[in-house]
């Protein structure tokens, strides 16, 4: 039966704009990905190319909700979430099962607990963007390298070069200062993950570790990372072709069941 | 929804008097009197009665922070070579005493220095430091953690010891002379301060709560500073009998309707207070339970009781008590959820906050978040991160009213 109720779900990024359509609150009509984030052209970019793609226009949408870092600042929302919950929300509709969901996106880490379908509790990286997508956009510039190509790299490792700084510029120095000693590139990116996921581990372990894991966020997409972290935890780590939209997904299902809930 | 009311007047009679505190110690300095530099868990008891005007170091680094200040002073005590990683209000403080002028608040400057490391051990060496750049005297009170819930009779004695010395050198220093029954007298007023302090936190328990928990951050100076005067039993008791009515009238001063009520743990971001606040009260969020309630009261019935008071202050009583405190606190005062402030500028409260903050969800089972910020250095706040963080416990709170949680 085609889909009769459309709600869309924007998640304005620091670095990327998702948008996703839903039909009926299940079927994915369509979604786009710009890499650009808040601030930028790209949240409009996001929604046009959705609304596009889905041959529809804004007026066909019933309900617009908005999340991630620029959710307040994106103008015809109808309603704002927070990018956990939608996480939350989304990485369930995804993972039935996952009881605990890992997000890595721009400028932040999470750690999630999934309850009943939603966000149960969080905890999130603290003090600095160490360890997120932003420093792994960093150390592929270094490398000269693009950050899809980083999974590859990690694949052909022969064993892990530890990077400890935490702080993203010195880990920078720290891996040119390899790079100069001519170093394997792919035992250098190997250590990159790993550091990452010892990081991110400890958000996890703080929040208690309850398997199924799943992973959302564009990082997810770096399959070096996704083996680093499943390593470092001990667990297996659900990952999904959408991971990048999980958080898109999630609103456009929370538009849906505000407006069940309407009528 | 509560009808919104304005301030009160008991409010305006703790800034009146918070004032006059400060003013007296410029009146004293102006006479020619000793005036000391003060720790803000030191025994005021000792300096109220012998009539020893104190200002309080700590006070001033959240007051300027509260007034856009605290940067720019970090900025200038960093370039003197301190750490940033040193706490924000010695940061300030070191500043101060080297330009010898701050735009948003002055205090006379020392002729001696009373430091107590119950609340802090930073400060230890902040006020070493002091002492030596001043070239003034420190007298210091040393109170032992307390490793147990009750303060020992050991513990009494040795703290008891440096009580009796530290009056023996305050009277060389400033050649006034301690009256043992005024002594009692102060403590007395003291008590009533305490109590009324108490009573007027009590009323968080209400629903609605008759005030906005950030009141606490405000009214808690006096508590802290100035609970040995009667003008301060005076302000608390009419803050008290204040909050006393607006329960029984259903009011708050509360801005908007108090759809959900948390604990908010640590000192203020003083520089971000008003970002702080709105992302809660913009939500129906109020605060009704905080360590400021119980904390700041320091109630005891002999010496022997002041002495342990002292020592069941934040930072030096016992984890386990301080973690029950705060469960108590929220059971009572039903909470939905817990705000926890990870302070970069104490090292001694936010070394202890994740498992603070692991006990009390344990024990109380309500959602918590942690945001990272800072008393006096806005540097170390980010408003993007605490607010996604808010909705977030906003939307789990939402979440378990609906299921009856």
């Amino acid at each position: 039966m085609a889909a009769d109720i459309f709600t869309l779900g924007i998640d304005v990024g620091s670095t990327t704009s998702k948008c996703l359509i839903l039909g009926n609150g299940e079927e994915i009509i369509s979604s786009a990905i710009i890499p650009a984030g808040t601030g930028t052209s790209g949240p409009g970019r996001a929604l046009e190319a959705a609304l596009s793609e889905a041959m529809l226009s804004r007026q066909d949408i019933a309900a617009v909700t908005a999340t991630g870092y620029g959710r307040n600042s994106f103008e015809g929302a109808d309603y704002i979430v927070s990018e956990l919950s939608c996480h939350a929300i989304g990485a369930h509709a995804m993972f039935p099962d996952a009881k605990t969901v890992i997000d890595i996106g721009g400028q932040d880490a999470k750690a999630i607990s999934i309850e009943n379908g939603k966000l149960g509790s969080f905890v999130m990286n603290d003090k600095c963007a160490a360890g997120t997508g932003r420093f792994l956009d960093v150390m592929a510039r270094v490398l000269e390298l693009d950050v899809s190509e980083l999974a590859e790299k990690d694949a052909m490792a022969g064993r892990v070069i530890p990077i400890s700084s935490t702080c993203t510029v010195f880990a920078e120095s720290e891996v040119i200062s390899q790079l100069s000693k001519n170093v394997d590139i792919c035992d250098l990116v190997a250590g990159i993950h790993a550091s990452v996921a010892v990081r991110t581990a400890s958000l996890v372990r703080r929040l208690g570790l309850t398997p199924p894991l799943a992973m959302t966020g564009g990082v997810a997409q770096n399959a070096g990372i996704v083996r680093a972290l499943s390593k470092e935890l001990g667990e297996e780590i659900s990952v999904s072709p959408l991971c990048q939209l999980a958080g898109a997904y999630g609103a456009a299902i929370h538009g849906f069941n505000k407006l069940k809930g309407r009528k | 929804m509560p009808d919104t009311v304005e301030k009160k007047s008991a409010k305006v009679k703790l800034r009146e008097l918070q004032d006059k505190i400060a003013q007296d110690a410029w009146d004293a300095k102006n006479r020619g009197e000793k005036v000391g530099w003060c720790a803000s868990n030191f025994p005021q008891e000792i300096t109220t009665t012998m009539g020893i005007a104190v200002v309080y170091p700590e006070n001033m680094g959240a007051a300027v922070g509260a007034k856009g200040g605290g940067q720019r002073m970090c900025e200038y005590a960093e370039g003197m070579g301190y750490s940033g990683d040193l706490c924000s209000y010695s940061r300030i403080n070191f500043a101060y005493a080297d330009l010898k002028k701050c735009e948003e608040l002055e205090i006379p400057f020392p002729d001696f220095l009373l430091c107590c490391n119950n609340i802090c051990n930073c400060m230890m060496k902040w006020y070493e430091n002091l002492a030596i750049e001043l070239d003034i005297p420190l007298l210091m009170i040393d109170i032992p953690h307390l490793t147990k819930e009750k303060c020992d009779p050991e513990r009494i004695k040795y703290i008891r010891a440096q009580f009796d010395d530290c009056i023996r050198q305050l009277e060389e220093i400033t050649g006034k002379k301690m009256d043992y029954d005024k002594l009692n007298e102060v403590m007395a007023v003291s008590q009533r301060s305490s109590k009324a302090w108490l009573r007027a936190v009590s009323y968080m328990s209400a629903t609605p709560s008759p005030f906005s928990g950030f009141d606490i951050f405000n009214n808690m100076a006096v508590a802290c500073v100035g609970r040995g005067t009667p003008e301060a039993a005076e302000a608390f008791e009419a803050l008290a009998d204040e909050y006393e009515e607006l329960v029984k009238e259903g009011k708050s001063t509360f801005k908007g309707e108090e759809k959900y009520r948390v604990l908010f743990e640590g000192i203020a971001c003083w520089s971000n207070l008003k970002f702080t606040y709105k992302a809660l009260q913009s939500r129906g969020v109020n605060v009704t339970a905080s360590i400021y309630g119980p904390a700041f009261s320091f109630l005891y019935g002999s010496m022997d009781e002041l002495m342990a008071a002292y020592a069941y202050v934040p930072n030096s009583n016992c984890f386990e008590k301080e973690v029950s405190l705060r469960v108590i606190d929220a059971r009572k005062n039903k909470v939905d959820g817990a705000v926890f402030h990870m302070n970069r500028s104490c090292k001694n409260w936010s070394g202890k906050l994740y498992e603070m903050e692991r006990q009390f969800k344990e024990q109380t089972g309500v959602p918590t978040i942690v945001f990272d910020g800072d008393q006096s250095d806005p540097r170390a706040f980010s408003e993007a991160q605490y607010d996604t963080r808010v909705e977030a416990l906003v939307e789990i709170m939402e979440q378990n009213k609906k299921e009856g949680k």
